[in-house]
């Protein structure tokens, strides 16, 4: 065989799950010394491109060509033997062992003293490439970003040619994110390839030499980044195509239900998430909150659910703050509806009555009427066409969006003055979008106020009637949806305002 | 699915009944059958000895009694562990629990001038919360600070077994106690009444078995039970639907206290009538109580049935020390082993396991 122009190829691969099809007839060409971008929003399919990769399994269809042969992965350990090494989003360290300890984890090493001459190697690669960490100390004494430090390092003692970092900055301050793009920058010059995949559309054109773009498995193309924009990005990004279109009455606005003033919040690690935003929502229309995830949406709906508190500025439902007792009813959907809007052990029945289990007529005194919860969850399965239709089956068992389905039952149920959705049909097939997206858009029609949050630009132009764009912690447009223009909202999205 | 010789195991993590009855009695098989090499290094033929026991503790009412005796304070904290496990709240310091409420007892008993009825009832309250608030130390410490409960509750028994003997060597030492370590005896207004013919202090029985029923019903059927289910299940989806997961949780821990703290009132008013060692109160009941609530697979009616065998195995032991000339905690070995076997078991619940000798490949 000749010398193989590529150092990886892919050959319309396909990996389809029950339901969806993750990635679809994808073909991409990788040469040695090169850093490529995957770019793409959740759900696009660059997770499971990786994982085919990295040989977790197998692709349905097509060939993964490396150096010239066609490969089958079979295992992890297959794709390190080959020189392909993954860098994973939440570092695989075993916490209470030093550094050095967890590198020779990973190395063909003696039995005894394992660690004996690794030292030298570590220095060495650390010198290298500007890595700063003490191969002694313990991994949980270790930042996020030293661990991901650990992680490169280990893949490149076992060798890897092709790098691949799954989300590599999402862990990362900006300053250890330079000092990383620096890194890979010297990897690429010594003739190694650097699969760096991102969501963010800056960094993607600071360290890429070409990105390839994903969009709902597919990919959309691939550009050298010298010629791309942060516009053409964006917009290859969330597509041009509408897909679905909704019909839905005009929305007659009343008055504010929902309302946020300069709002200030930290986020789990306490860095600034909300940086002073701003939004009204009224009854009867529904609000699209579109933007590129980890701009502060998750802390958004956390504030108007009431399970955070402000830093400063104003937060109010009906002039009640949202984590009062007195607030009113909240119907939340929310974004990790297993783990977060069901009892996986508990019937649909119970599931059903959560928020009003204790109210007559389904309680009695301190005792449930469980004949009456039966009845009510009889009469929802058979309105909202959850499958299986029985009342005393465990939540578990339901697919996806039946799952979601039940949530909307529970959540829709007594009439919430507002409705919070997060990508209410992320993961679900066109019948269950289309009854979730009718649910919400009947509620609103009906008088609620609908607080409407998705990645799925498609989502957020068909259902809203007014856009708003999230961008850094702030509000960076509006617009009114029938008005709206998809090229301004995508560079909204990307940060750019005019 | 994976294959072992002929064997076939493929995940179904929708265990039936019959499979988690199947699988609980092979590892009480499986823990019998490892006991009687320790039969074998006492030189008593295993068989034998089991048909001796058998016999003597089954067939003999003297025997069933001392079983039904050693059932009570098992039943009362299983109930209470199957409350605590539902809501992962890993009690192992029942037995520190029950210390306390034996405390709190022999406090009202020796000291608080009450007539016949209303002393006992005191006592029974004052063990209830005495063990409760020694139980809802832990759980305070896990839910403010994350401390982890097996720990401080396992150690808290020994802070527990430690008050127990600074009373009866100090303050509490009786006068006629000559020279022992041990309370004077409490009044007669303060002894439980005993089935005649047994020791079985049937209050406490009664009290166990109305607790059984009650925390079945509770489970099932009430708004707090309820709540005790979804925080169990999912304590994340709980919080987001703003349930009281923090009330729920201490609740439960003050429940499960309480009720081994009556366990602790019935073996002082109705067993030795008296505070003496902790290790003469409780033959680790708290401990043993464990295995009553995992046999019982969280059902606080089937830990009626786990709760009397557990106290056959006790009772069993007079049978092994009489006679078989056997030391008395051997019953710890029984205690162990089929503990060991039914959480090694564990993982068996979730495979179907089918005969399906292998063939050609094809």
């Amino acid at each position: 065989m000749t010398e193989a122009k590529h150092l990886l190829s892919l050959k319309n691969v396909t990996k389809r799950f029950p339901g969806v099809v993750a990635v679809d007839r994808m073909s991409l060409e990788l040469p040695g010394g090169e850093v490529h971008a995957l770019l793409g929003e959740n759900g696009a399919g660059k997770t499971t491109l990786v994982n085919m990769l990295y040989g977790f399994y197998p692709p349905d269809e097509g060939e993964i060509i490396w150096r010239g042969e066609v490969r089958r992965l079979r295992s992890p350990q297959e794709a390190i033997r080959l020189g392909i090494g993954l860098v994973p989003q939440h570092p695989l360290l075993v916490r209470a062992h030093t550094v050095l300890e967890n590198l020779a984890l990973g190395m063909p090493s003696a039995f005894f003293f394992p660690t004996r001459g690794l030292e030298r190697r570590i220095a060495r690669l650390v010198e290298r490439y500007g890595f700063r960490f003490d191969p002694n100390a313990y991994v949980w004494q270790l930042s996020e970003g030293e661990k991901q430090r650990v992680e490169i390092v280990r893949a490149l003692l076992q060798g890897a040619k092709l790098l691949i970092l799954d989300e590599p900055t999402s862990v990362l301050t900006p300053q250890e994110a330079s000092e990383l793009f620096k890194a890979l920058e010297h990897m690429r010059n010594e003739g190694k390839t650097v699969v760096f995949i991102s969501h963010k559309l800056e960094e993607v054109l600071a360290v890429a030499d070409r990105i390839s773009v994903l969009r709902k498995g597919r990919l959309v193309g691939t550009i050298t980044a010298a010629q791309a924009s942060k516009e053409q990005l964006a917009r290859m990004m969330v597509g041009r195509e509408v897909n679905f279109q909704r019909s839905k009455p005009p929305a007659r606005t009343g008055r504010i239900v929902l309302e946020l003033h300069n709002a200030r919040a930290k986020n789990d690690r306490g860095l600034p998430a909300l940086k002073g935003l701003s939004l009204e929502l009224r009854q009867g229309e529904i609000l699209g909150i579109a933007g590129v995830a980890g701009n502060g949406q998750r802390e958004l709906v956390e504030i108007v659910t009431g399970a955070r508190r402000l830093e400063s500025g104003r937060a109010t439902i009906n002039g009640i703050p949202p984590h009062s007792p007195r607030r009113p009813r909240i119907g939340h959907v929310p974004e990790d509806r297993r783990r977060q809007g069901i009892v996986p052990n508990l019937s649909l029945a119970e599931n059903l009555v959560l928020h009003d289990y204790y109210k007559p007529p389904f309680s009695r005194g301190p005792l449930l009427n469980y004949r009456e919860i039966y009845t009510f969850a009889a009469a929802q399965i058979k309105r909202y066409h959850i499958e299986p239709p029985a009342p005393t089956a465990p939540a578990r068992l339901l697919s996806g969006g039946n799952l979601q389905k039940l949530i909307l039952a529970r959540e829709l149920y007594g009439r919430p003055a507002l409705i919070v959705a997060v990508h209410p049909t992320y993961g679900l097939d066109v019948s269950a979008t289309e009854m979730v997206h009718d649910l919400l858009i009947k509620s609103s029609r009906e008088g609620a106020a609908v607080l409407l949050v998705s990645e799925d630009l498609d989502e957020v132009m068909a259902l809203s009637d007014r856009i708003a764009v999230i961008f850094d912690g702030g509000i960076v447009g509006e617009a009114a949806a029938h008005k709206a223009d998809r090229g301004r909202i995508a560079m909204w999205m990307a940060g750019v305002v005019s | 699915m994976k294959r072992v010789g002929p064997l076939v195991f493929e995940k179904d993590l929708n265990a039936p009944s019959a499979r988690v009855a199947a699988i609980s009695l092979l590892a009480l098989l499986l823990a019998f059958s490892a006991a009687a090499l320790v039969f074998l290094a006492y030189g008593v033929n295993p068989a034998q000895a089991y048909r001796t026991i058998f016999i003597e503790t089954m067939l003999s009412p003297s025997g069933f009694a001392e079983g039904v005796r050693r059932a009570i304070p098992l039943l009362l904290i299983g109930v209470g562990l199957v409350l605590a496990f539902r809501v992962q709240f890993w009690n192992i310091g029942a037995e520190g629990q029950l210390l306390l409420g034996a405390v709190a007892a022999a406090g009202v008993a020796l000291f608080v001038p009450l007539g016949a009825p209303f002393k006992l009832l005191l006592m029974f309250a004052a063990g209830f919360v005495a063990g409760g608030l020694w139980a809802a130390l832990p759980v305070l410490l896990k839910l403010l600070l994350g401390v982890n409960d097996v720990l401080t509750t396992l150690m808290l028994n020994y802070v527990a077994v430690y008050l127990v003997g600074w009373l009866i060597h100090g303050p509490w030492r009786g006068k006629s106690a000559l020279g022992f370590a041990y309370s004077d005896k409490f009044p007669a207004a303060a002894t439980l009444p005993l089935i005649p013919g047994t020791y079985v202090h049937w209050p406490t029985l009664l009290l166990a078995l109305l607790a059984a029923l009650g925390v079945w019903v509770v489970l099932a059927r009430s708004g707090w039970g309820y709540l005790l289910r979804v925080v169990g299940d999912n304590p994340e989806a709980a919080s987001y639907a703003r349930l009281p997961v923090f009330a729920t949780v201490l609740s439960v821990g003050l429940a499960a206290g309480g009720l081994a703290g009556f366990a602790g009132v019935g073996e002082v008013a109705g067993v030795h009538g008296r505070l003496l060692d902790a290790y003469q109160i409780s033959l680790g009941y708290g401990y043993t109580a464990i295995i009553v609530a995992w046999l019982a697979r969280g059902n606080p009616l089937l830990a009626v049935a786990t709760a009397l065998f557990m106290g056959l195995v006790f009772a069993s032991g007079d049978v092994m020390k009489i006679s078989l000339q056997m030391p008395f905690r051997v019953t710890d070995v029984f205690n162990g082993l089929i503990l060991f076997f039914l959480i090694s078991t564990e993982r068996l619940l979730y495979y179907r396991v089918r005969w399906r000798p292998r063939r050609e490949r094809d």
